[in-house]
């Protein structure tokens, strides 16, 4: 990450995970780690947010609530399951209650493994979410394009 | 070493848990917690107190459709424990101060530690 | 009488790191009742005893919150060990207590950071953080995770710590509690703090121990309660105290906590100088038979494990009753009362640990 263009919005929501990996998440934003550093800042406010950092296997109850928070981001929007819940439910994923994995619900671009995840395994899915972010921002440009030209030809 | 601590367990009848539920209070017990046990069919539920780290537990067998008077009048702390007995065993709880009528936890499946799910698989996404 | 408004909190607000929801009942700023509402978390692992064989439920009785991982590990391997009448050893018992003590430390100054963040005082939130990253490379150091450490085992421990690290941890001690006090300083005499927290989310004596509050909860209100007292893992030989204010409101709480994280470089510095030497583990040969309500003393407060065996691999009930969920009545007689603006900060000074609560 030689540089960084853009300062990219945090939203951090937890999805029935244990703790662990939140607590890791906030571990990023403070003077150790500092990813505030590169002007990623985490905020409340999913319309205000570009990446969402999601931890646990979600259940029942807040299966909604993810998808209500991932509906009001703006588009182009990043998402990183961090912690092995996120992935595919984990420990947990026998429970009753546990829907397995935010892939279920709601389209999850990077995966970060760990049981807790690290801080710095954290911030390299960050990174990684940053290029994707950009791919979809281009991706974007190129369609708006595309629908302004067929706008003027009809 | 081992734990040196009392740990006391008197089972109590139905229609006498309200009047031994009071007299702990009265003997100045505070409520540790209350918990449920699904034992071959029926249910057992253990009413946990404390005093100067000495655990006294009333413990009442109650069949699965049995109502189960509140203890929240006396302790007012118990409705989070009773709601909790309600919604994941389906113990009927009558006279909760703060009654959630079964949105305190809200599972997937009704009941989940029911006895009427006995023999089903507890777990999922295998 | 003024119009009556209900202001929904929850569950997803910048303040919580974690999802709870309280429907509050305001007139005007003031609210004058609060109704909580769970189960964003519920994941329903007590079900998993079912699952996992009794040594390996330690590894799902340790993720049921990642910040009391320790102690719920712990408490979870010391109910079986008294089911199962196995002593023991000496270094195990000290190397655990080192454990829990830290895990404490790592848990109060994060503590301290949120509830100064629910202040609004970022600076110090920051300063809170910046120290607990010294407790985590202990703990990373000794056993390998941060927030996770996977060392206690049914019969003992997984790890040792050999003499050359418990000295310089000793040594590394003297500094951290000298920050520790710094920190603590501003946190008690700074007046801006003391202005927004004394006389704030008041909970008489009667009222903590009738409401079955546990913990820095109670004790800041007078409640002499502290599971160590009954002297599990080396507490007993090392002796302890519990930590003890009168006021009851949010600025007690605080400062139980504050003193508490005194008390528990006491209690690491001790348990490094008496360690016995010795074995770290004994063989585990058998099954449970029998039932058994253990307790042990979290960050929060008073955790129970009811754990009841059928003398096969699996047992057949686990029943955790974590030291949130009995504070939440606590809680709810706090609320009324407070302005809106202080709500964040009543909410936390319980020190809500919700994926304990729900697990």
């Amino acid at each position: 990450m030689a540089f960084l263009k853009r300062s990219p919005w945090i939203l951090h929501y937890d999805a029935s995970s244990c703790n662990g990996c939140d607590i890791e998440v906030l571990a990023c934003l403070t003077p150790l780690y500092d990813v505030e550093r590169f002007g990623i800042i985490n905020t409340g406010n999913p319309k205000h947010a570009d990446i969402l950092l999601i931890t646990g296997g979600v259940n029942e109850q807040n299966r909604q609530v993810v998808k209500n928070l991932y509906e009001q981001m703006p588009e182009p929007r990043v998402v990183v399951a961090v912690g092995i819940c996120a992935a595919s439910g984990g420990i947990f994923r026998e429970c009753y209650n546990i829907v397995g994995g935010v892939d279920r619900v709601i389209p999850v671009d990077v995966y970060v493994p760990g049981c807790a995840a690290r801080p710095e395994q954290i911030i390299d899915g960050v990174v990684k979410a940053l290029s994707i972010l950009e791919e979809k921002r281009a991706k974007m440009k190129v369609m708006e394009q595309h629908s302004e030209e067929a706008g003027e030809t009809a | 070493m081992t734990l040196q601590e009392e740990q006391t367990i008197i089972e109590v009848a139905h229609p006498d848990l309200l009047r031994e539920v009071d007299r702990l209070h009265a003997d100045g017990y505070r409520l540790v917690q209350i918990g449920c046990t699904d034992v071959g069919g029926i249910y057992e539920i253990n009413y946990s107190f404390d005093k100067g780290y000495h655990l006294k537990n009333l413990r009442l067998k109650v069949g699965p459709d049995t109502e189960v008077p509140s203890i929240s009048g006396i302790y007012w702390g118990a409705f989070v424990y009773e709601n909790e007995m309600h919604d994941l065993f389906g113990i009927p709880v009558s006279g909760i101060n703060i009654d959630f009528k079964g949105t305190f936890i809200r599972t997937a499946k009704k009941y989940p530690f029911s006895v009427t799910r006995k023999g089903e698989d507890p777990c999922q996404n295998e | 009488m003024p119009e009556r408004i209900i202001v929904p909190f929850g569950p997803q607000h910048p303040v919580l790191p974690e999802p709870i929801h309280i429907d509050l009942v305001l007139e005007d700023e003031k609210v004058v009742e609060a109704i909580p509402s769970i189960g964003y978390i519920h994941r329903g692992l007590e079900q998993l005893v079912q699952k996992r064989e009794y040594p390996e439920f330690v590894y799902v009785a340790e993720r049921i919150c990642g910040i009391c991982s320790f102690i719920h590990s712990l408490c979870y391997c010391q109910g079986i060990e008294k089911i199962m009448e196995i002593e023991v050893p000496d270094r195990a018992r000290y190397l655990r207590t080192i454990w829990s003590e830290y895990s404490r430390l790592h848990s109060h100054l994060l503590w301290l950071g949120l509830f100064a963040d629910s202040m609004g005082f970022e600076n110090l939130f920051m300063r809170s953080w910046r120290l607990r990253e010294k407790v985590l490379d202990v703990l990373e150091d000794t056993t390998g995770g941060r927030v996770i450490q996977g060392t206690c085992k049914v019969g003992g421990v997984r790890r040792d710590i050999g003499q050359e690290k418990l000295d310089e941890i000793h040594r590394g001690l003297e500094s951290f509690e000298e920050e520790c006090r710094d920190l603590g300083h501003v946190f008690l005499n700074d007046t801006t703090v003391k202005n927004r927290l004394r006389g704030l989310g008041v909970l008489s004596k009667a009222e903590a121990y009738d409401l079955g509050a546990v913990g820095p909860t109670a004790r800041a209100s007078g409640v002499e309660m502290d599971h160590r007292e009954t002297g599990y893992a080396a507490y007993g030989d090392l002796g302890f105290k519990p930590v003890i204010e009168t006021a009851g409101d949010c600025y007690a709480r605080c400062a139980v906590r504050l003193r508490e994280v005194h008390a528990s470089i006491d209690l690491v510095r001790r348990a490094i100088e008496e360690m016995p030497e010795g074995p770290i583990d004994v063989k585990v040969r058998g099954t449970p038979e029998g039932e058994y309500f253990s307790r042990a003393e979290q960050p929060r407060g008073e955790v129970v494990y009811y754990l009841r065996g059928d003398g096969t691999k699996n047992l057949s009930r686990a029943r955790i009753r974590t030291p949130t969920l009995t504070n939440i009545p606590s809680l709810v007689k706090m609320l009324p009362g407070v302005q809106l603006a202080d709500v964040p900060v009543v909410v936390l000074s319980i020190d809500p640990c919700i994926s304990c609560t729900e697990r």
